[in-house]
């Protein structure tokens, strides 16, 4: 008895660890309160209040045994008293009903697991109405529990902007009474498709920070994957959902091999693969098997699908291109992008040889879209370059570097364009 | 909720009086108001007279400005609306989207304020 005794002084404590676990918890508890509260201003003002009671209570009597639970019964108890104080309500009724709810729905101390509502908060925070930067905003906001100025940063912005972006964004979600719920299944497909596109977008605004104050930047990759984890939890049957997990997994697992020391791009078949992450190319796989069920896979999928035939390569060489192009192939039958066909060349170039994808190439220059793309005359200056046409890549690289704004890229093929001469 | 569902199309592309077209769509917004009569959501509803037809007014201090036609010159202009109580922003979508003009020109949903 001695023995447990000691274990019920409470555990130091510290900011972090209180920081850590808010910020775990902070969607589902955030979804909870805002199923009774129903305005997401004051479900997010009273789980803020919430954290600062954490902050000033659990050093002193020990993390709780459910901070889940606390933060929630904290939280509650703030929103009843802002309500009190509040004219946010549209009528009296309103408030008299929310009011009711929430004392009714009062918690003791029991843990038990309450209702997973992230899903509703998610979707409305991606709908279709509302514009799409405040989604992104809102999303990471409300579901990953960061900060305003954490987001501000994140996306280059002033923290001005951003607080205004997100407070207009609350407002539609209040006023043109965007829906706290998850679509029916007549609407299911596009929200989802909205959903998933905000994530990827998170994602990618993370991959392209190539260079600058990468380490002050909230890692948003990671916040993408994490939301990618929590959509794929609770809707498991979406297989696009999981084949954009696995396609940001098997992307991310290259992070310390697709970047040099000085932030400078290191293309693929320079990469040392040792240095690729297995543990999410693991789950990546894990991931892509689940969405690959499916019999016509969507685009996320099939891009997962392309990004594992290069996890699963030893080195470059033993890249299974046919198998690449055959699933650009099916990428293009369903998004005919001239991009996906610039592509595609790119692995027919190394499947058939430079000769062949410049082939290739060759009827794509008509495409008005590609002319100004950057990628297109980097590709075929790299496949003139093995094919041994050397002018001639020169002068492609020229093109390429006249189309890049971005200085990693930039750094990139002047360093193609100089190996030229040698 | 009460939303109005603005119809906004562009008078010279959209069929003419007269054409089978028309008659199409006449009877699109008639099944279209008829079922929301039926669903109970109908709170009100008209189609306008053409833009020509209007006239703004402006009063700034004690002058009173009249001028003909709509305040903003655009392509498509509001040619009817219908008021609708819909329990959020989705039903109002489904409704706006079933609307016939919205397959030739835009339906604006707009939530009506509620004052206490």
């Amino acid at each position: 008895m001695a023995v447990t005794d000691r274990f019920e002084e409470p555990v130091p404590v510290t900011n972090r660890q209180i920081d850590h676990a808010v910020r775990q918890e902070w969607g589902r508890v955030l979804a909870a309160l805002l199923h009774r509260v129903r305005q997401i201003e004051l479900a997010e003002d009273a789980l803020q209040d919430a954290y600062v009671a954490a902050l000033s209570h659990w050093p002193n009597h020990g993390m709780p045994k459910s901070p889940r639970a606390w933060l929630l019964r904290t939280a509650e108890r703030k929103a009843i008293d802002a309500i009190r104080r509040a004219k946010v309500f549209q009528t009296k009724q309103q408030q008299l009903a929310i009011l009711r709810e929430l004392e009714g729905g009062a918690h003791d101390d029991d843990p038990s697991p309450f209702p997973d509502d992230r899903l509703k908060l998610i979707f409305t925070c991606c709908h279709p109405a509302l514009p799409h930067e405040a989604s992104v905003a809102l999303t990471l906001k409300t579901i990953c529990g960061l900060n305003t100025p954490q987001i501000a940063r994140a996306f280059l912005v002033s923290e001005t902007t951003m607080a205004q972006r997100i407070v207009r964004a609350k407002r539609k979600i209040s006023v043109a009474g965007i829906p706290y719920t998850v679509p029916d299944a007549e609407l299911w497909g596009e929200r989802m498709a909205a959903v998933l596109a905000v994530i990827y977008f998170i994602f990618n605004e993370g991959y392209a920070a190539l260079k600058g104050d990468t380490h002050a930047r909230t890692d948003l990759c990671e916040e993408a994957i994490r939301l990618g984890r929590i959509v794929t939890g609770l809707v498991p049957a979406e297989s696009e959902a999981a084949g954009l997990l696995a396609l940001m997994l098997l992307h991310h697992s290259r992070r310390y091999a697709r970047l040099g020391r000085e932030g400078e791009i290191i293309p693929l078949d320079a990469q040392d693969r040792d240095k690729w992450e297995p543990d999410d190319i693991a789950e990546g796989l894990t991931h892509l098997m689940m969405a690959g069920d499916s019999a016509s896979p969507g685009p996320y999928t099939l891009q997962a699908s392309l990004s594992a035939v290069h996890a699963r390569a030893k080195s470059f060489a033993e890249t299974d291109w046919l198998t690449m192009i055959g699933l650009y192939d099916q990428l293009y039958a369903q998004n005919p992008s001239p991009v996906v066909l610039l592509n595609r060349a790119v692995a027919v170039s190394y499947s058939e040889g430079p000769q062949a994808g410049l082939a290739a190439l060759k009827a794509l220059e008509i495409e008005p879209r590609l002319a100004k793309y950057q990628p297109f005359h980097a590709a075929r200056a790299d496949m003139l370059a093995r094919a041994g046409r050397n002018t001639e890549a020169h002068r492609a690289y020229d093109r390429a570097l006249e189309l890049t704004q971005n200085v990693a890229e930039r750094e990139f093929l002047e360093k193609k364009r100089k190996s030229l001469t040698n | 909720m009460e939303y109005l569902l603005g119809i906004y199309t562009d008078p010279k592309t959209e069929p003419q009086p007269g054409t089978p077209e028309f008659e199409k769509i006449m009877a699109g917004y008639f099944a279209f108001t008829n079922e929301v009569n039926e669903a109970g959501v109908m709170r009100g509803g008209n189609a306008l007279q053409p833009s020509e037809s209007g006239s703004t007014v402006s009063v700034r201090g004690s002058k009173s400005e009249i001028v003909d036609g709509p305040f903003a010159e655009t392509k498509e202009q509001l040619g009817g609306y219908y008021l609708l109580d819909c329990k959020d922003l989705d039903e109002a979508l489904k409704w706006a989207a079933k609307i016939p003009g919205a397959e030739h020109g835009r339906i604006e949903v707009r939530p009506v304020v509620v004052f206490d």
